[in-house]
């Protein structure tokens, strides 16, 4: 059907420093409008994948394509600006207002000012937040949720066809976790992105993914929809990271 | 009491010229050596950040010198360099650059890993993510560090009198000579003032410069 966003053709990553693979002969294929998300423990892996598709970590062995183009061929600068990223820590610049943050991408590939901030205005929106309240202030006078919030804004500003998202509700607390997943499942029914979302959350990355692809030791263990890893699940990973949400679910059901 | 007040009083109103070229000397000797100490400190409190190995030596160096009283150093520079300005403005610097070389490093070390990779995530170019996110986080400290240093200067300078650079030193070890306890009030006092306000003026700089920095990293 739709046109292959990301491909990942045997792709492998060592850190110099440790004597096993980060990721480890990788391959997958993800379509354009998928929402993918990346379940593993920490040190599976996943953020290391994540951050090869932009190049902020170069593979050892193995090709990423992205629309059929080759990263490794492209400008990693242009390919960064073409691309939304979104970290757990947020990442906003505390020295700029909500509204020159917002606009970090669209200024680097020198848009109109006026179309800049009409854009802006446009995201905020987009987000939740009333753009005149908030353009003019900083990052540190927003709460964690709306700080992320931005962060949302600014990986979208130019309008990029690839989102990577690495645990960008990790540092939320639970309820505003779920009112901001709501707003992404919502913001992707209507903007149709490829997204790439990393997470060691279970409930999350069933929640929000088409397909959810699990990471063991820099492998992947399945990626597939979440009835088909339900039903079979592939290996002893897949099937013991099934049983904790399970157990944790009972454990609710204990209370009541 | 009042034989001082009248004394200071008449210093004032006869020698208005001469104090203000001293207070102008004493300015402007501070504030080139603030200058030069930037232009050595900052460009290598930078390159601290980026070696360990020169970090480790230019750290060393300059702790070493600053252990060194401010008087001996314009002492010994003397058969060095001879008198006059150019060797107090030499010592006030070897004095200054260390507040300022420390405070760069560390301003440079506190941008925080995962803003650099957010600002090169982004698609900053190199000199962009240096201009554009580590000089603004790091230039808080920076100010810092030339706020220390400006005051220290602004002391120290006093000394250089005696080196022949003039400036209100000049007036207190002309009150030291004469048992003028006014000339000695009026020197001392001034510099005081100069001290504090140049202090002040950083504040209002960085207050102003930095609207988003909560009070507490100030």
């Amino acid at each position: 059907m739709a046109q292959a966003a990301i491909t990942f053709e045997h792709v492998s990553k060592q850190f110099n420093q440790c004597g096993y693979a980060a990721v480890d002969d990788v391959s997958f294929t993800v379509e354009q409008g998928e929402f993918v998300t990346i379940l593993g423990s920490s040190g599976c892996g996943k953020t290391t994948l994540l951050k090869m598709v932009n190049r902020l970590y170069q593979p050892d062995a193995g090709k990423i394509l992205l629309f059929g183009k080759d990263v490794a061929k492209t400008d990693a600068v242009q390919l960064r600006r073409s691309i939304g990223y979104v970290i757990q820590q947020i990442g906003l610049f505390p020295h700029m207002t909500i509204e020159e943050n917002i606009a970090t991408v669209p200024q680097l590939l020198h848009w109109e000012k006026a179309t800049i901030s009409k854009r802006v205005t446009e995201l905020l929106d987009l987000v939740g937040l009333p753009a005149q309240e908030f353009r003019n202030r900083y990052p540190a006078q927003l709460s964690g949720g709306q700080q992320q919030r931005v962060g949302l804004a600014r990986a979208l500003a130019a309008q990029p066809k690839i989102m990577l998202m690495d645990e960008p509700f990790g540092a939320i607390d639970a309820i505003t976790r779920m009112g901001l997943q709501d707003e992404l499942l919502a913001l992707q029914k209507e903007l149709n992105k490829t997204i790439l979302f990393v997470t060691h959350d279970i409930n999350e990355a069933f929640r929000l993914g088409n397909r959810v692809m699990i990471m063991n030791q820099g492998r992947i263990c399945q990626f597939d929809t979440q009835k088909n890893i339900l039903e079979n699940p592939a290996d002893a990973f897949t099937k013991a990271l099934i049983d904790s949400a399970k157990a944790q679910q009972r454990f609710w059901e204990d209370f009541t | 009491m009042a034989d001082l007040w009248m004394q200071i009083h008449a210093y004032f109103s006869q020698n208005t010229t001469e104090y203000l070229a001293y207070l102008w000397q004493h300015v402007s000797i501070s504030l080139l050596s603030l200058a030069v100490s930037c232009l050595i400190g900052i460009p290598l409190g930078y390159l601290c950040t980026r070696n360990r190995l020169l970090n480790r030596c230019i750290t060393g160096i300059f702790q070493v010198l600053r252990i060194i009283p401010s008087l001996a150093i314009l002492i010994l520079l003397i058969p060095v360099m001879g008198t006059g300005v150019a060797p107090s403005i030499t010592a006030l610097v070897l004095l200054s650059v260390p507040p300022i070389l420390m405070n760069t490093t560390v301003g440079f070390a506190g941008v925080p890993a995962f803003m650099n990779e957010t600002a090169c995530a982004l698609g900053m170019t190199e000199s962009q993510q240096f201009w554009r996110v580590q000089v603004p986080l790091a230039l808080p400290k920076i100010l810092t560090g030339m706020k220390i240093a400006m005051v220290e200067i602004i002391a120290s300078a006093t000394l250089a009198a005696k080196i022949g650079a003039g400036g209100l030193g000049s007036l207190i070890l002309t009150g030291i000579g004469l048992f003028r306890t006014d000339l000695l009030l009026i020197g001392g006092v001034s510099v005081s003032l100069l001290a504090i306000l140049s202090g002040l003026m950083f504040q209002l700089l960085s207050r102003w410069l930095f609207p988003y920095q909560p009070a507490k990293n100030k």
